[in-house]
């Protein structure tokens, strides 16, 4: 008889009456055929693996990681609510002791969703993972968080929310910028002045297979893991990188998928993109699925699987190993990068753009960190849509210290745009006031 | 008139019905060797002065397939398995000859590899060379396709006749849970067979022409002679006949939780409006999973005469039972000593039930009253935290819609119906525990019987359609259709209508008073680059159980 050497938690939403619009990847049929493979491979019976329905989250978590503009209701659905509430039940039974590791293989994704929110990004609106993760911290005292996000497209909306906080390390791999959306994530991306270092992205080539992509987690990811010592370890487990998948150009498999669930061996994976409906990922999710569960998975194989076709090639291979190269030198020399790249002012001010390429919406943002050493800083977000909403959101991290509170409070007692937001995840403190 | 026969573990209880009212009944105990004259007996005994062209409708309710399982008492079979991509199908091995051969589907039904006769024709061979006369044949995905199990049976029919294939078991997919279930009813066919044989010749000689049925897990009856093609369905029908002979107690309105309260266990079944809870997917038997359809149970160790002690400075009662009540010549205290003591239990010996109480309260330092009035609260406070947490479980099973996980039935008791020996006794703390109103039922084993004669036939249909493979399928019926690209959800609906009458017809249901639920109902449309290639169709359709005269 089968049974799981970890005792592993799925929750499993495939989300069959909903999609973003009839013909888009993200629609209803999406996780069909996963649902008949992983179904008929008996895999919710097997001994050591339990199905848990999704929990919705509240605003108030919602909160903790987003400023919704003008409020969660317009950007949001239910779906939303139940997509990061399947994320939500799986943390919860992690952190009670209830199982040994958790997959959510929920649907719409969240990646793409950045701390302030007009719309819908890459198919995401709000970020599954950091409301899961801020949940974490919050209500178990989860300190040092790790975050690797394997999906084919950079997790820039989860770089966004935790660009300025030491605490989450987030390494993103992902087919290179200059060939796919969003068209960021380059090695240069190193986190905000009191984090920097702390946000690692690893560009892989089109084409990548199992070689090259094991290698970076075994050379690049592994290593730096290992020095960061998380108190727990989150997969976006996006499946994307297939050599079917649609919308991308990787090379990767089900076999590559689950023998980096082993590598990797996160506490946590959540369910990113993926749209290979038929041909992947019926066979990546059964393999991430017992890969998590210690469960043998040396079967679970594409119909047309062959690992000839899809051999790396030496000029692929001779690239990986250089940006793995690079990244480790970033992380190596970490504690040196505040000063050569953002210097030492007390506050730092940062401008830019975001495209929401879903809903077609532009928007502009300003942003305020307060230099400290002691926490992630107090930010300020100005921000304005061509849609015409301008709101200032104040967000104070959870392991924010005394000093940058008093300077997010006073932000907040000053400001005065159209909506104006504040957000201290310290004291789950969530006001907001209009002008 | 309908006579009903329940075959438990210790007795044997019939009735005879005219009219919903009980004529006669009869209580004998189970022969446990020889079930069939158990059977007869009861019936001889019933209708004794009645003439036999009366009889309308005859329900057995028979623990054989229970004891052939728990006992062992099963046939050799040798198992056939195909499976492809995916899980090594050497871990579902089971059977006394398990073989994966060549050949495999995908979740579509289309084949990746076909099968190879050769390889099957001697496997064939030598299977019958070591002498195995049933057969379970087993594709992965053949709900989706059964051509590979239908092939396969084609070569093996030269050499076998008892052959049993995957897609008849059910529509459901599950790989392990169809292996199990089809080895099951191989497994259990010979000595099913036998039983058969011997009642259908006992009911010639009486001259009982009116049809036999035989009570499923799931609450449900099913003609005697199709049930020697699916013997594992009558597993667990003890325990639904208990449950449905509860229903004529039950609101119809609001939902209710039934306890059979034994002297080792209550079993716990949950009614919504009135009709059984079902575990739709299958359950375990002997933590082996099936897909075998049954009324949704659960067992736990509390009853009468569970064994209290006293640790930790606190009583515990159950799990585990040494015996009977110190009343009744036990040698520890139990709860229905507990009862004796209070003079809730008119019956048994009271000094030695005092006795036990005394061993109770002495060590706790609280008096003889205090300390009978705990053992109950205890046992009574075992069972209320048992059902409140198959309730949860129940209403907290996953869904995998918005539209499930936002609108689906959630389950609020609002009352509780107690069975067993200790019902009455129970009924009132439970009630004062739990806050929901609790009755007991009276005459339980009579209603056991009763439930069993009064049970309505059951059954599902899954169907399955593919317009861009232009094909409809209800595997289990053994229905397959080519369809044209237009074909519509509402077709899928009315087809698998149809099939599901005619089959409720075939299992001898009233089709005047039939009701039909709807337990899957969906059509995606498949796009490829970003067009419709076709609609994927599944309907499931069941007629619930429930009793004759309503
Ligand atoms: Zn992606
Ligand atoms: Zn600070």
């Amino acid at each position: 008889m089968l049974k799981a050497k970890n005792k592993t938690g799925l929750v499993f939403f495939p989300a069959f009456d909903w999609a973003i619009d009839p013909t888009h990847p993200e629609r209803e049929e999406r996780l069909l055929y996963t649902k008949d493979q992983v179904f008929e491979e008996g895999i919710m019976d097997i001994e050591g693996i339990i199905e848990y329905k999704p929990l919705k989250v509240t605003r108030n978590e919602i909160n903790r990681a987003h400023f919704c503009v003008p409020d969660i209701e317009s950007v949001t659905t239910n779906s939303h609510f139940i997509s990061a509430g399947g994320a939500k039940a799986i943390a919860q039974k992690f952190a009670q002791g209830e199982i040994d590791k958790g997959f959510a293989l929920v649907r719409p994704p969240g990646h793409h969703a950045m701390r302030v929110v007009h719309g819908g990004r890459g198919f995401c609106n709000i970020n599954i993972e950091a409301v899961m993760i801020e949940y974490l911290r919050k209500e178990y005292g989860y300190r040092k968080i790790a975050i690797v996000d394997t999906d084919c497209h950079h997790g820039d909306g989860t770089q966004d929310v935790y660009w300025h906080d030491p605490d989450v390390l987030f390494i993103s791999l992902h087919q290179d910028g200059r060939t796919l959306y969003p068209g960021s994530g380059f090695t240069d991306e190193l986190g905000g002045p009191n984090a920097c270092g702390y946000t690692l992205n690893i560009p892989l080539p089109p084409n990548t297979s199992e070689e090259g992509y094991l290698y970076t987690i075994e050379n690049c990811v592994l290593p730096v893991l290992e020095e960061f010592k998380p108190d727990i370890i989150v997969n976006s487990a996006g499946q994307d990188n297939h050599y079917t998948d649609p919308i991308t150009n990787m090379n990767f498999t089900a076999q590559g998928y689950a023998k980096l669930t082993t590598l990797l061996n996160p506490d946590i994976a959540v369910l990113e993109g993926g749209y290979s409906i038929e041909a992947a990922l019926p066979y990546v999710n059964a393999g991430i699925i017992l890969a998590m569960a210690g469960i043998d998975y040396s079967k679970v194989k594409e119909p047309d699987y062959s690992p000839e076709k899809l051999k790396e090639s030496a000029d692929t291979m001779k690239y990986i190993k250089n940006v793995c190269e690079k990244v480790l030198a970033v992380w190596d020399s970490r504690n040196d990068l505040k000063k050569k790249i953002y210097g030492n002012d007390p506050i730092f001010k940062t401008k830019r753009n975001i495209m929401y390429d879903t809903d077609g919406i532009y928007e502009r943002q300003f942003q305020h960190i307060t230099n400290c050493d002691k926490c992630g800083g107090a930010l300020k977000i100005d921000s304005e849509s061509d849609r015409g909403w301008k709101i200032t959101g104040i967000h104070a991290p959870v392991n924010v210290c005394e000093k940058c509170l008093l300077q997010a409070e006073k932000w907040y007692e000053t400001s005065n745009s159209e909506i104006n937001y504040f957000h201290d995840n310290k004291n789950d403190r969530f006001e907001r006031k209009k002008h | 008139m309908i006579i009903g026969i329940d075959v438990g573990g210790t007795h044997t209880d019939g009735v005879l019905l005219s009219e919903d009212e009980i004529v006669k009944s009869v209580k004998i105990p189970t022969k446990k060797d020889n079930l069939y004259e158990s059977v007869i007996t009861a019936i001889d005994s019933l209708i004794e002065n009645t003439d036999p062209s009366k009889i309308k409708r005859t329900v057995l309710s028979t623990t054989l397939t229970t004891n052939a399982v728990v006992q062992k008492k099963t046939s050799p079979v040798a198992v056939i398995v195909s499976a492809g991509p995916g899980i090594d199908p050497e871990f579902y091995k089971t059977g006394d000859y398990y073989c994966v051969v060549k050949g495999a589907l995908d979740h579509r039904g289309r084949e990746l590899a076909s099968l190879d006769e050769q390889e099957i024709r001697s496997i064939s061979e030598e299977i019958k060379k070591n002498g195995i006369k049933n057969i379970a044949l087993i594709s992965k995905f053949s709900p989706r396709n059964p051509s590979h199990e239908n092939q396969m049976e084609k070569i093996f029919s030269s050499n076998f006749r008892n052959i049993f294939k995957g897609h008849n078991v059910s529509g459901h997919l599950n790989f392990p849970g169809r292996i199990n279930t089809t080895w099951l009813n191989a497994a259990v066919h010979d000595s099913y067979d036998n039983f058969f044989r011997s009642v259908n010749e006992s009911f010639i000689e009486r001259k009982i022409k009116s049809p036999v049925h035989i009570l499923k897990a799931d609450g449900g009856t099913m003609p005697l002679s199709q049930s020697v093609k699916f013997p594992a369905q009558t597993i667990f029908s003890g325990p639904a006949a208990s449950v449905m002979g509860a229903i004529p107690c039950a609101d119809k309105n609001t939902d209710s939780i039934i306890l059979d309260i034994g002297g080792t266990t209550t079993d716990i079944a949950v009614l919504a409006k009135g009709v059984p809870v079902i575990a739709q997917n299958g359950i375990k038997i002997q933590n082996i999973k099936t897909l075998i359809r049954a009324i949704e149970t659960r067992s736990i160790g509390a009853g009468g005469d569970s064994f209290v002690k006293v640790e930790n400075s606190k009583i515990s009662a159950g799990p585990e039972r040494k015996g009977p009540a110190m009343a009744f010549g036990g040698e520890f205290p139990t709860p229905t000593d507990a009862f004796v003591f209070l003079g809730e239990i008119n019956d048994g010996d009271f000094e030695k039930a005092k006795k036990g109480i005394e061993e109770i309260a002495t060590p706790l330092g609280i008096s003889m009253e205090e300390a009978a009035e705990q053992i109950i609260d205890i046992t009574a406070k075992n069972i209320v935290d048992a059902f409140t947490e198959m309730i949860s479980d129940i209403n907290n099973k996953p869904v995998y819609t918005l539209h499930d996980f936002l609108d689906g039935y959630v389950l609020n008791p609002q009352s509780i119906l107690v069975l067993g020996g200790p019902a009455g006794v129970f009924a009132k703390r439970i009630e004062k525990l739990s806050g929901i109103k609790t009755i007991p039922v009276e005459n339980f084993s009579i209603a056991n019987a009763k439930g069993a004669a009064m049970a309505k036939p059951t059954c599902t249909v899954t169907l399955f359609a593919d317009t861009a493979q232009k094909k409809a399928y209800a595997v289990s019926e053994n229905y397959e259709e080519s369809i044209p690209s237009n074909y519509t959800r509402e077709d899928a609906y009315a087809k698998a209508k149809a099939l599901l009458y005619a089959k409720a017809e075939k299992m001898g249901a009233d089709m005047k008073n039939i009701e039909i639920e709807t337990i899957e109902d969906m059509s995606f449309n498949m796009i490829r680059g970003y067009r419709s290639s076709g609609k994927n169709i599944r309907i499931t359709l069941q007629v619930r159980p429930g009793l004759v005269s309503e």
